[in-house]
């Protein structure tokens, strides 16, 4: 039998259903395993202690017939989803000491079905970044190779999910920040349809951008975690109105492919599995161009700066977070700020200051804004055509730790994902096999097997097409 | 160009100081970065007139203000995150 730990939601709460494990067990495993792998991968921040009256209150649900599928399980938060009492700090600095004052929107859901929260999970600081290298707190390593980044920024809810010290996770995706780091560490991610899950007491990025998403073991326990977080919330004003709520599925019978975007930017073995992979679904394939998906990525960066700039003039040591003092009220902001944030999040407040000076606005923010509009339309045409549009999730496998020190190059590692977040679109990453790169911690020239992932994206509200095709390519 | 003084005047409009040892690495990074993102420029609008007119119709997002909360229920969580204070008030520096 599979251990506790190793289960996935399904297979969890059958075990709980079956009585051949409890609530308490499963969690004691997941913990026992958080705790001794955790000094390697850098995965938690912290491991809660375990929650009493929960464990107590989901075994009863269960031991009634009485609850759903996520009741009892644990699940791994990233560090920007709000628990009420427990400290969230988006991995940075100047919100370590940070607590809670309320629940996130999806933890209320998620506390309503009896899930139970094993601990919160490294990211970059603030979500910028694309390997977790960017956490105040150290980088999370890849559990399939430790020399490696585990991908970014929800990098440690993605290492723990691989390494079956969590039976799920949550990440949240502003340009890929759920299918990078699935897609390094060999899981499933989803990032939703823009507004399909509240954001309320989620610490914002770039707001046009950040959805929350399941980080899993198999599409199967991503749909599952997907329908218990979906749904309006009167909370976020972007989040979806249930007359709006449309759940689009049709059959799937052509995949699109961009292929025009892979010159330069693929390894050969990556162009290799995902044409393999595709062929392999059976479904026809057309080649599909996107004109404007190229130059979008810069435009994905321009709004990114813009909108984070923004969103952290909010933090300036006076309420809540590191308070660094000095002579006068402007020293105190300047000094909290400079010591309180890292490297790269001041380097994009900076250059978002920039973009939306008076003088640059026209040519940098609202040219942005009007690629985003064109490619947008670009999209909505390919989807007259194709059902679907797959590319490989990432350029390459997880790279090596220090290996992407220059930020422009971790920014051209996004060129597939942020399509996705510019457009609103669901897409989702799925383990597509192995390719394989040297170790550098042997001597013997014995090469690791590092996963890849492969990406669908679907028109607005059509998550259940990407399951869909996800579970195909799980069977094939 | 990316200069000396023009960091400076971001950082201070942006409430951040930025050290001398770091100065020049971002002068660099950000001629680097900002000649990237001027690419945007080669996107071609297929109906350049039209990304106002495409937009949705506006429509209210803002919440009705119709079942607050009860008085003070957060206060007591609220204040003690408050780095100093005066009973349940923010304690500042004065500004005049």
């Amino acid at each position: 039998m599979k251990k506790l730990n190793e289960m996935t939601i399904v297979e969890a709460a059958r075990a709980l259903r079956a009585r051949e494990c409890t609530v308490r067990d499963l969690l004691d495993a997941c913990t026992a395993v958080a705790q001794a792998k955790n000094l390697e991968l850098n995965a938690f921040l912290e491991i809660f202690d375990a929650n009493e009256s929960a464990i107590a209150s989901a075994q009863k649900r269960i031991d009634e017939n009485d609850a759903s599928l996520l009741c009892g399980i644990p699940l791994a938060i990233k560090d920007n989803i709000l628990i009420e009492g427990k400290i969230a700090s988006a991995s940075s600095k100047i919100l370590e000491n940070y607590r809670a004052t309320y629940d996130a929107g999806v933890i209320k859901k998620l506390k309503d079905a009896g899930a139970l929260f094993l601990g919160r999970t490294n990211m970059d600081e603030f979500a910028l970044g694309g390997s977790t290298e960017n956490s105040a707190f150290g980088v999370t390593k890849n559990p399939h190779d430790i020399s490696r980044v585990s991908g970014g920024t929800s990098g440690g809810s993605a290492a723990a999910v691989a390494a079956h010290i969590t039976i799920a996770a949550l990440g949240t995706d502003t340009g890929g920040s759920i299918r990078n780091p699935a897609s390094y560490c060999g899981v499933v991610g989803l990032k939703p349809t823009y507004g399909a899950v509240s954001r309320s007491g989620v610490i914002a990025a770039a707001s046009s951008f950040d959805q929350v998403g399941p980080i899993t073991k198999t599409v199967e326990d991503a749909k599952v975690l997907f329908d218990t977080i979906r749904g309006y919330d009167a909370n976020d004003s972007t989040s979806i109105p249930d007359a709006l709520q449309k759940v689009k599925k049709k059959e799937i019978r052509t995949i699109g492919v961009p292929r025009h975007l892979f010159a330069d930017v693929l390894d050969a073995d990556m162009l290799e599995r995902f044409t393999s992979t595709i062929k392999n679904l059976g479904f026809e394939v057309k080649d599909i161009e996107i004109p404007s998906a190229k130059p979008a990525l810069a435009a994905y960066y321009i709004i990114n700066f813009a909108e984070v700039s923004t969103n952290l003039a909010r933090f300036d040591g006076m309420r809540y977070g590191l308070a660094k003092r000095g002579d006068t009220l402007l020293d105190d902001y300047i000094n909290s700020r400079t010591e309180g944030f890292g490297e790269e999040a001041r380097r994009r407040i900076l250059l978002g200051t920039f973009v939306l000076s008076s003088g640059y606005i026209d040519a940098y923010y609202r040219k942005a804004d009007s690629a985003r509009a064109q490619l947008t339309r670009e999209f909505a045409k390919a989807f007259e055509e194709v059902d679907i549009i797959a590319t490989p999730t990432m350029p390459t496998p997880a790279f090596k730790i220090g290996d992407k020190s220059d930020p422009l190059s971790l920014y051209l590692e996004d060129v597939f994902t942020i399509l996705a977040n510019l457009t609103g679109m669901p897409a989702i990453s799925v383990p597509m096999g192995f390719v394989e790169r040297e170790n550098p911690s042997t001597s013997l020239g014995i090469k690791k097997q590092l996963p890849v992932g492969i990406h669908f994206s679907a028109p607005h509200q059509a998550e259940d097409m990407l399951f869909a095709i996800g579970e195909k390519v799980h069977s094939t | 160009m990316a200069t000396t003084e023009k960091v400076r005047k971001l950082a201070a409009l942006a409430r951040i100081r930025v050290e001398d040892a770091e100065l020049e690495k971002f002068i660099r990074e950000f001629d680097a970065i900002l000649a990237y993102v001027e690419t945007v420029s080669t996107v071609k609008m297929s109906s350049p007139e039209s990304v106002e007119e495409e937009k949705p119709l506006l429509r209210n997002v803002m919440r009705a203000d119709g079942e607050p909360h009860t008085t003070g229920v957060y206060t007591e969580k609220i204040v003690e995150q408050f780095p100093a204070k005066d009973g349940n008030a923010l304690s500042v520096k004065q500004i005049l």
